[in-house]
């Protein structure tokens, strides 16, 4: 469906700030994609290049096999939906999911019923009158996304969908946004910076690092094997150590730990998930001191520093077990959430 | 950006230029010689220092008495604001002529002034300084106060639960940001009070001669052409200084400003302080502004057997001897012309806009500089530069109705272009994107997305091309054909002749033109903009 071959931005005075570098990526028939990054890893770019806004410097952009370099924006066939919703003032709600409709030269006569279906779909029904500066947050990202499937583009790419709502709203409408896109087999790609909407709405997750792809893969691939320490960090695991591997048992500031068998032996990293990280009684493991504890409703995250001085940890503990800040504790480590990084 | 070019170039450009060549070339060559003999002589030093310090003098006196009334208009909300605002805008689109008579209507002998107290202050100073305040009151309290009405009160709030006291606050927060629309406001105000004609032709008396009169003088009285050209040149000098100082300022302003919806910001005056300022602000605008104005009527009311409507049913016949027509048929000409004149400014003013908007860089802001050089520039020269050039081919326009309107679209074309500019400006490229990937073509994006947001400060552009057009005299009065007049050339011609019927018609056909400005700028009001661009 899309094929982005070696894509390449360039911005600034004499082309010197790479915002995409060499990217390669595909999105197949039906798939929905999200790419997820920090704030100026070249998300937004990578969407502006593909619906033809931003020019390429160097690479390809393939819609359906076919160039896409000399095909202006309005040609293309995309849809895109802008972070900060872009509704145009000068129409009313039902003018602005008709605007699409009019520029593909829908008859007069399709409009209405088009326009009342797609508000339906995204549970505003009867509100074409309405002024745009009358809608809430949630109503304009409605809006738009009702206004963005209007043409039926081939690609409907989301800028930040959700960026600027509140968390309840947001964590409704990814389930929705879910929902509706399987329900129309809409091909999908999304950008965010945020992992929790990524994993919640894709089936695929690309992880974007200043312009290229740290990581592409399933959300539980991703989750549960990020490549490399910045797609641990960027997932928020902190628990990164510099390790070195003998056998079935690592060196680390921590002191030993184990990893799966078939590591190879030498010097590499090891992330160790939260969940990882077990309470023992002082004696029985790494003595730490409690710094911090942290309510997260399911579980209770906790901050350890280890009474060597060696680097803090994060560990996630029931709720019943979870001890006060400032409590002495033993720590060992699960075998099971000890990831091998590079 | 082709067309506004062309069209400066050929109806701005080369005319001056023709005139400067036709004082300054003899025999073949060039006399640069004759500037230095000119400017060293005695008398005309004598102008340009009293060019300068008028000029000076009215802007200070402009300020002085507009920016209060600048804040009742942007942060009091009192009944009749509205009309008010209009009415206070009329005297900078009325005819210099029109304004002229008012004054001395008021001021000058027989006027209300001599009747009450014996007291005449034509021929002084007085006069020519109150009647610039007359004129430019507008500029002051539509520059600032429309920026003034769109910063944000929170702003000042944010200052004041800081610490600081109402008046601090008002020093530390609004002031700056005020600052360059005042300086910008000033700088206009100095420009169109150093290059005043009309105004200083019928108040100033022969003592008191700016650089346009003697410019007038030495061209129409004197036939002194280098002179005139010398002065013209110098004039241009000084304008063109003038408009660099001021695309500076108002560059500087396009800095940052939380600025919000000027409906919301304007509340019922609260506090003794607060309902003085309004009741001297409407005082001043009474006197200063409305009463001229009214006087203007009374006078055309009144003739020789009392109160009556006369002198407008003498403008229906022809008999009065001072034209070919009826003086009445003045309207019709200055309609059409004024329609032709606002048509050519849009189409140029509105291309020169797009191309601004869309592209920066030295070269576009000089020409935006450019733009603004008709506005300053000798309209008696532009005027006498088109019976010059343009009478022969290629361009033979001497005997076509089209040259008044073109002549009067140059003086319309700024006032559109610095109306469009910052709403264009303003568009959020972004919109033009959103309805490029929903399928609009480049031009089809141009009509849905920013046509139908700058269909307003289209209308405002319209309506003071218009109003200007229907006012211009300086360059009309020499290519109005003498069987078609305009407004303007038939009153300052009625005007020119003994007799109380003349006199009396001038009164009455300044009051039609009055009304048809003020219907103009009413129709404006309406359109609903609270900002009517910058200056």
């Amino acid at each position: 469906m899309l094929t982005l071959d070696g894509a390449t931005v360039r911005f600034g005075r004499d082309r010197a700030h790479t915002a995409l570098d060499g990217v390669d990526l595909t999105v197949a028939e039906h798939e929905v994609v999200c790419v997820l990054g920090p704030s100026g890893s070249g998300k937004s770019t990578l969407l502006r290049a593909v619906a033809g806004l931003q020019p390429l410097d160097a690479g390809r952009v393939l819609l359906e096999g076919r160039d896409q370099g000399a095909v202006p924006a309005h040609r293309r066939g995309v849809g895109l939906m802008f972070q900060d919703h872009q509704l145009f003032p000068q129409h009313d709600v039902g003018g602005n999911v008709a605007f699409g409709l009019r520029m593909h030269g829908v008859p007069r006569r399709e409009r209405p019923a088009r326009v009342a279906r797609l508000l339906e779909l995204v549970g505003l029904a009867g509100a074409e009158r309405r002024a745009v500066a009358t809608l809430s947050g949630g109503e304009q990202q409605r809006v738009a996304l009702a206004r963005a499937l209007a043409p039926r583009p081939r690609l409907l790419m989301l800028d930040e969908p959700l960026g600027q709502l509140d968390r309840t709203l947001r964590e409704r409408l990814v389930v929705e946004l879910r929902e509706l896109f399987a329900e129309l087999g809409t091909t999908v790609l999304a950008v965010t910076h945020d992992q929790g909407e990524a994993f919640a709405l894709a089936d695929r997750v690309v992880v974007m690092r200043q312009g290229r792809v740290a990581q592409s893969g399933t959300p539980l691939e991703v989750w549960r094997r990020p490549a490399d320490a910045f797609v641990a960090r960027f997932l928020g695991f902190d628990n990164v150590i510099d390790a070195t591997v003998t056998g079935e048992v690592a060196d680390t500031a921590w002191g030993k730990l184990p990893v799966p068998a078939g590591t190879p032996s030498g010097g590499c990293r090891l992330l160790v998930r939260p969940a990882g990280v077990r309470l023992v009684p002082a004696a029985a493991g790494l003595a730490c001191t409690v710094t911090a504890r942290t309510f997260r409703g399911s579980h209770v995250a906790l901050r350890l520093a280890p009474c060597d001085d060696g680097p803090r940890l994060d560990a996630a503990c029931a709720l019943r077990d979870a001890p006060e800040t400032g409590a002495e504790v033993g720590v060992v480590f699960d075998g099971e959430d000890v990831v091998v990084l590079p | 950006m082709a067309v506004p070019a062309a069209f400066f170039a050929v109806f701005f450009a080369y005319p001056v230029a023709g005139i400067v060549a036709r004082g300054l070339r003899a025999g073949g060559s060039w006399h640069v010689g004759w500037i230095g003999a000119v400017l060293t002589e005695s008398g005309i030093g004598h102008v340009l220092w009293f060019t300068v310090w008028q000029a000076l003098a009215s802007t200070a006196l402009t300020l002085l008495l507009a920016l209060p009334a600048a804040y009742v208009f942007a942060r009091l909300d009192f009944p009749g604001k509205r009309l008010l605002r209009a009415l206070v805008t009329v005297p900078f689109v009325l005819p210099t002529v029109v304004a002229g008579s008012a004054f001395l209507a008021l001021l000058g002998r027989g006027g209300l002034l001599d009747q009450l107290w014996g007291v005449r202050l034509d021929t002084t100073v007085w006069a020519i300084l109150l009647a610039h305040v007359f004129f430019n009151y507008a500029v002051v309290v539509r520059t600032v106060g429309g920026l003034w009405a769109q910063l944000d009160p929170r702003q000042e709030e944010a200052a004041r639960v800081l610490g600081a006291s109402r008046r601090r606050a008002w020093r530390t927060v609004t002031l700056p940001a005020l600052g360059p629309a005042v300086a910008a406001a000033a700088l206009i105000v100095f420009l169109f009070t150093f290059t005043s004609f009309g105004i200083v032709q019928i108040l100033g008396g022969p003592a008191h001669s700016t650089i346009e009169v003697e410019i007038y003088r030495q061209t129409a009285e004197v036939f002194d052409l280098p002179t005139a050209a010398v002065l013209t040149l110098l004039q241009l000098v000084a304008v063109g200084a003038i408009l660099a100082v001021h695309a500076r300022t108002v560059r500087r302003r396009e800095r940052a400003l939380h600025l919000v919806d000027a409906a919301g910001t304007a509340r019922r005056p609260r506090g003794a302080a607060q309902w003085t300022l309004l009741g001297g602000v409407l005082a001043t605008a009474g006197i200063l502004l409305l009463l001229p104005l009214g006087v203007l009527v009374q006078r055309s009311l009144r003739t020789t057997d009392g109160y009556g409507l006369g002198y407008y049913r003498a403008l229906a016949s022809a008999d009065g001897g001072a034209f070919l027509v009826p003086p009445i048929d003045a309207v019709a000409n200055s309609l059409q012309y004024a329609l032709a004149a606002t048509a050519i400014a849009l189409l140029v003013g509105g291309l020169a806009a797009a191309a601004l908007s869309r592209r920066a860089g030295a070269l576009l802001r000089g020409f935006d500089a450019l733009l603004m050089l008709p506005l300053g520039v000798s309209a008696v020269t532009v005027g006498f530069g088109f019976l010059v050039t343009l009478d022969r081919p290629p361009l033979d326009l001497r005997s076509s109705w089209i040259l008044v309107p073109l002549a009067q679209a140059l003086v319309g074309a700024p006032f559109v272009v610095r109306t469009m500019l910052p709403v264009l400006r303003a568009v959020d490229d972004r919109l033009r994107e959103a309805a490029a990937v929903l399928g609009a073509s480049p031009l089809r994006a141009w009509r849905e997305v920013d046509l139908p947001m700058v269909r307003r400060a289209l209308l405002t552009a319209a309506g003071f091309a218009f109003a200007v057009s229907l006012g211009e005299f300086g360059a009309t009065v020499f290519i109005a054909r003498p069987d078609r007049p305009t407004l303007p050339v038939a009153v300052a011609r009625l005007l020119g002749r003994a007799g109380d019927l003349n006199y009396g018609q001038a009164m009455a056909l300044s009051v039609v033109l009055m009304v048809v400005c003020a219907l103009a700028l009413l129709l404006l009001e309406r359109a609903g903009t609270e900002n009517t661009g910058e200056f």
